[in-house]
């Protein structure tokens, strides 16, 4: 949109990737004279909200500089050696499937350290909390930023230590088994994720993402490479998480602290899906191709499972809790993206990557609800929210009742908002799967995972009635805040996007779609 | 010799003194620091450790002319090819590692020999073991091989129970000490055995007499080479030959357990490679799957061993480093086990590992040496609320930790893991590679419990602290072994090309 010299434009990523890791390093100094600020606690968040912001910026700045009529070219690219030994090499860029992924998650941890600054969870000093967040944030822009096997792997891991400690310090209730339960899960997957990187790696003689792609496997045999996506794959499927590996997801969520959902369902949850369209399916097509159905099988099953658990958490009676709802209900929209991703087609991918955005925003958005509501009655607990009749957040606190049945709502994919477009595609893509693959068995994902629309509908208005209807509370009943401007200022954003992206889906198609083409064709665009 | 008739002058090898620098200048430190010990009077002991680390550092320093890695010494009149003592990349390296380990020893012991143990003799047996470990690593023939190993190991064992009045050390010295006297004499067997099928000692002639055995000694050429990889698989604590690792390191001083499980290991690796690669390659067929289910065997008895230690027992610290050793062996072995698949470029790989693991099993041992002035008794719940008193210190401990692991920001850790996994996918030893994986997540649960004690908040008010131990501040020794292995696990995991790139080239 506006023109940028490359070099800047290779500063901004660097700076981008590097940038939050020094203010880690800087957050665990003491604050130098003049920026003291009131108490060292409110001096380091306020350094966290200050380079977080700065990260933001510089990805508005790239995004602004991105060369829109060629999103699938790699932009901002650096190239430079690093490890001669292993042939890694930094190399750095992006096109138009990382880009948004990109200011994703510059936005959603600018938004978590604001909101973090004026409600910092319950924990040891805010130091570390800063610190782990900006390692964890670097980790995260790292991954969608890297165009390196190795190195992608290095940033997948870089995410797992911050994330751990944020669960297990600043978490609620069965935060340690909860956080253990994370990283072993994760950990054994990336492992083998490794194994399969190594694999590709040494048969095709090259690490480089990029220079794979336009091989599209053209040197690796087809048994390798169904090793090969069996492995990667396993891997990715447990952060995405895919049912049946998804079983760390409720219990991380659950016990973290708020803004530790929002960016394990924002944003980190998005490295798996990104590295099945990065990675996967342009490096080891014909693998991809053989395993699809498999993938796109165990999607349908996670849609279904996902939707079925919340409506059984959703029942009256059932001592749910909001905060594993809303992760049970992640499991149900993560299926959808990776069904878009199985069906190999550009309609359906694309689709993928449109739900992916969509569900960092309003599941962003749902969490940060969710929590304040927690807050505010000390329970996340259902039933007890919810009494006899309903937690009436309509009448207690009209404004947060009104924005969660708008995320919800959101959720659910009502025309019009985020959420619709991608499951939408997902299914279109289902409807017409790529060449090779079988109709009949994807016509019936499609069916199935149609269906799953309908229970996720139904658990989202169940949770939207219960909670913010009900009966008239009684007089004596404490007053409920309402938002509160800083949360106004936090979840703004988010709703604002989540319209914008409804109702402007161009934006975000017009990006993919041309870098979609291009990985599908194998780098002949 | 058949060159008898030849006459004299023929039979004198020439010696190149430069090449041999390195073990020579720690050997006659050694003997310097021995005799001096009689001189020096018992307040001035302090001169002695001081000397011996100049030696080291000197020792050190020798290597730097040899960097072209082209020298090699006392070879046969005969023959030129066979030589005894082979200044190559990989002896240099290895001996870089094994003077380094020593010197980062002595940072530590400085301390315990002013206070508990006797300085003269220390002195003398860890500058004796560091030269015979330099030495093995450059030496081509079995002869010497041997004789390197036990100048390595027997003061090992005097360095064990070098404890005063300390039953356990006492008892730790004799397991270690009998163990390691049947593993030698198993492998002298084993060299008898190779010795006589094949009519030499040097490891590359071994090599080519390999290939044509007489029919009737292959069965004798066989077990000579089982034997003799049998004694140095002990020398490593792969398992079923580790039993003697927990208790030695427990009993052994500090210093010592961290000198044995990073050079005492390193001297059986080099033997290792240097008699299956260079001089047994024609049964690759035999070692080759031994020492992958060694390997797989290795990393898994030691992991489940670290992960059962329960943290409040006493020197639990320096079991669960024990076992985590026996561990890293079994990932230490796997190159060698997939040279025998695809050739001894994938040595490269275990020397990368190793000095990785030098580097942060060191510095781990550092920071239990700093832990173990205030407590004792070295558990790892004492280690609980350390950011709290030592930030600095529980910094590096974490940091370390995680190298080990291999998670970042342990980058080094990571990409020495990494090395060793490709070099097991490369020669298609898939199952070990999966078997490996498993196991660096098993490590990793007691790792990063351990990492995450040292963040925890104190237990109670720091009571004894402040009536009972006075707080000892760490002294100068050991800060600067600290700084010395944290600057260079920073530089690695910043800069991994300086130890990986000899994964990527031959080193023979």
């Amino acid at each position: 949109m506006i023109d940028i010299s490359e070099s800047v434009m290779q500063f901004l990523l660097a700076f981008i990737v590097v940038g939050p890791l020094i203010g880690a390093a800087a957050a665990l100094l003491p604050a130098p004279p003049g920026l003291k600020g009131k108490s060292p606690d409110q001096a380091v968040l306020r350094h966290g909200v200050t380079v977080t912001g700065a990260i933001l910026a510089a990805a508005i700045v790239l995004t602004l500089g991105f060369d829109h009529d060629h999103p699938s070219k790699m932009q901002a690219t650096t190239d430079i050696s690093w490890i001669p030994a292993l042939d890694v090499r930094l190399h750095l860029g992006i096109d138009g499937i990382s880009l948004p992924l990109l200011v994703l998650t510059a936005l959603l941890t600018f938004l978590c350290a604001l909101y973090s600054y004026f409600r910092m969870p319950a924990g040891p000093s805010p130091k570390a909390f800063v610190a782990l967040l900006l390692v964890l944030e670097s980790g995260t822009l790292a991954t969608f930023a890297v165009l390196d096997l190795l190195l992608f792997f290095l940033a997948f891991e870089m995410v797992l230590i911050p994330m751990y400690f944020l669960i297990a310090r600043w978490g609620g209730e069965g935060r340690q088994p909860a956080a253990w339960r994370f990283i072993l899960y994760t950990l054994l997957g990336s492992v083998v994720m490794l194994l399969g990187l190594l694999l590709v790696g040494l048969k095709a003689g090259t690490f480089d993402m990029v220079a794979l792609a336009t091989d599209n496997g053209r040197d690796i045999t087809t048994s390798v490479q169904v090793i090969a996506v069996l492995a990667i794959g396993i891997g990715l499927a447990v952060k995405t998480p895919m049912w049946p590996l998804h079983s760390w997801l409720p219990d991380a969520h659950t016990a973290a602290p708020t803004v530790g959902s929002v960016l394990l369902a924002g944003v980190l949850l998005k490295m798996g899906t990104y590295g099945f369209v990065r990675i996967v399916m342009p490096i080891t097509p014909d693998g991809m191709h053989i395993l699809a159905p498999y993938l796109a099988a165990f999607a349908v099953a996670g849609i279904i499972y996902g939707s079925l658990a919340c409506l059984s958490l959703a029942r009256t009676g059932a001592k749910g809790d909001l905060k594993r709802l809303i992760a049970y209900s992640s499991v149900g929209h993560m299926g959808f993206v990776l069904l878009g991703i199985a069906t190999m087609t550009p309609t359906g991918v694309n689709g993928a990557l449109f739900a992916n955005i969509a569900h960092g925003l309003i599941t962003g958005l749902l969490f940060f609800l969710v929590g304040a509501i927690k807050d505010r009655y000390g329970t996340a607990d259902l039933d007890t929210l919810a009494g006899a009749t309903g937690a009436a957040l309509y009448g207690r606190a009209p404004r947060l009742g009104g924005l969660l049945a708008f995320a919800a709502v959101a959720s659910l994919g009502l025309p019009g908002l985020a959420g619709f477009w991608g499951e939408m595609l997902a299914l279109l893509g289902a409807f017409q799967p790529a060449e090779g693959l079988s109709r009949p068995a994807f016509l019936t994902f499609m069916a199935v995972g149609a269906f799953g629309t309908l229970l996720t509908a139904a658990y989202l208005l169940l949770v939207v009635r219960r909670v913010c209807m009900g009966a008239k509370p009684a007089a004596d009943q404490p007053a409920l805040a309402d938002i509160q401007t800083y949360e106004f200022a936090a979840w703004t954003p988010l709703a604002v996007l989540t319209v914008v992206a409804g109702l402007w889906p161009a934006v975000l198609l017009g990006l993919t779609d041309p870098a979609v083409q291009k990985l599908l064709a194998g780098g002949k665009s | 010799m058949t060159v008898a008739a030849a006459g004299a002058a023929n039979l004198v090898q020439s010696v190149d003194w430069a090449a041999i620098a390195p073990p020579t200048i720690a050997a006659v430190v050694a003997l310097l620091v021995l005799v001096a010990d009689l001189f020096v009077p018992k307040e001035r002991w302090q001169v002695l450790g001081w000397t011996a680390i100049a030696g080291l550092v000197a020792a050190i320093l020798a290597l730097v002319p040899l960097r072209k890695g082209d020298r090699s010494t006392f070879c046969l009149t005969t023959d030129a090819d066979a030589c005894s003592y082979t200044a190559d990349h990989f002896a240099l390296v290895i001996q870089f590692l094994v003077l380094g380990g020593a010197l980062l020893t002595a940072l530590l012991s400085l301390n315990d020999t002013k206070e508990r143990l006797p300085a003269g003799e220390f002195w003398f047996l860890l500058l004796s073991s560091a030269a015979g470990a330099a030495l093995l690593p450059a030496s081509r023939d079995l002869a010497t091989l041997v004789v390197a190993l036990e100048v390595a190991s027997l003061p090992a064992f005097a360095l064990v129970g070098l404890k005063r009045g300390d039953r356990m050390s006492g008892e730790a010295a004799l397991k270690f000490f009998l163990s390691s006297v049947t593993a030698t004499a198993v492998m002298l067997l084993g060299v008898s055995f190779v010795y006589a099928s094949t009519g030499t000692l040097h490891l590359t002639e071994i090599a080519q007499a390999l290939d044509d055995v007489p029919a009737q000694l292959e069965t004798v050429a066989k077990a000579g080479v089982a034997l003799t990889l049998v004694g140095f698989a002990f020398k490593t604590a792969a398992v079923p030959f580790h039993f003697w690792v927990p208790d030695t390191y427990v009993g052994a001083p500090l210093p010592i357990a961290a000198y044995l499980s990073v050079v005492g290991k390193a001297v059986g690796f080099t033997g290792l490679i240097l008699v299956t690669v260079i001089a047994f390659p024609t049964y690759a067929d035999v070692w080759g799957p031994a020492l992958s289910v060694l390997a797989a065997l290795t990393m898994t008895v030691g992991n489940v061993a670290a992960l059962r230690q329960v943290s409040t027992r006493a020197w639990s610290a320096v079991r669960l480093l024990a076992w985590s050793s026996v561990a890293q062996a079994g990932y230490l072995l796997v190159p060698i086990a997939a040279a025998a698949y695809s050739g001894d470029d994938q040595i490269g790989a275990t020397v990368a590992y190793a000095l990785m693991y030098a580097v942060v099993n060191l510095g781990a041992f550092a920071v239990a040496a700093l832990v173990a002035r205030t407590h004792p008794l070295n558990r790892i719940s004492d280690y609980r609320g350390l950011y709290a008193t030592r930030p600095a210190a529980a910094l590096v401990m974490g940091f370390f930790l995680l190298c080990l692991a291999g998670l970042p920001p342990g980058i080094i850790g990571l990409f020495a893991k990494v090395t060793v996994f490709s070099s097991a996918v490369d020669a298609g030893l898939g199952w070990l590679a999966v078997v490996m994986g498993v196991n660096v997540v098993i490590a990793l649960y007691y790792y990063l419990q351990w990492t995450a004690v040292l963040f925890r908040t104190p237990e109670g008010v720091p009571v004894a602290a402040a009536e009972g131990v006075p707080a000892r501040p760490a002294t100068a020794p050991i800060t600067a072994a600290i700084a010395l292995t944290a600057v260079a696990g920073v530089v690695l995991s910043g800069y991994p090309q300086l130890v990986l790139r000899f994964a990527a080239d031959t080193l023979f």
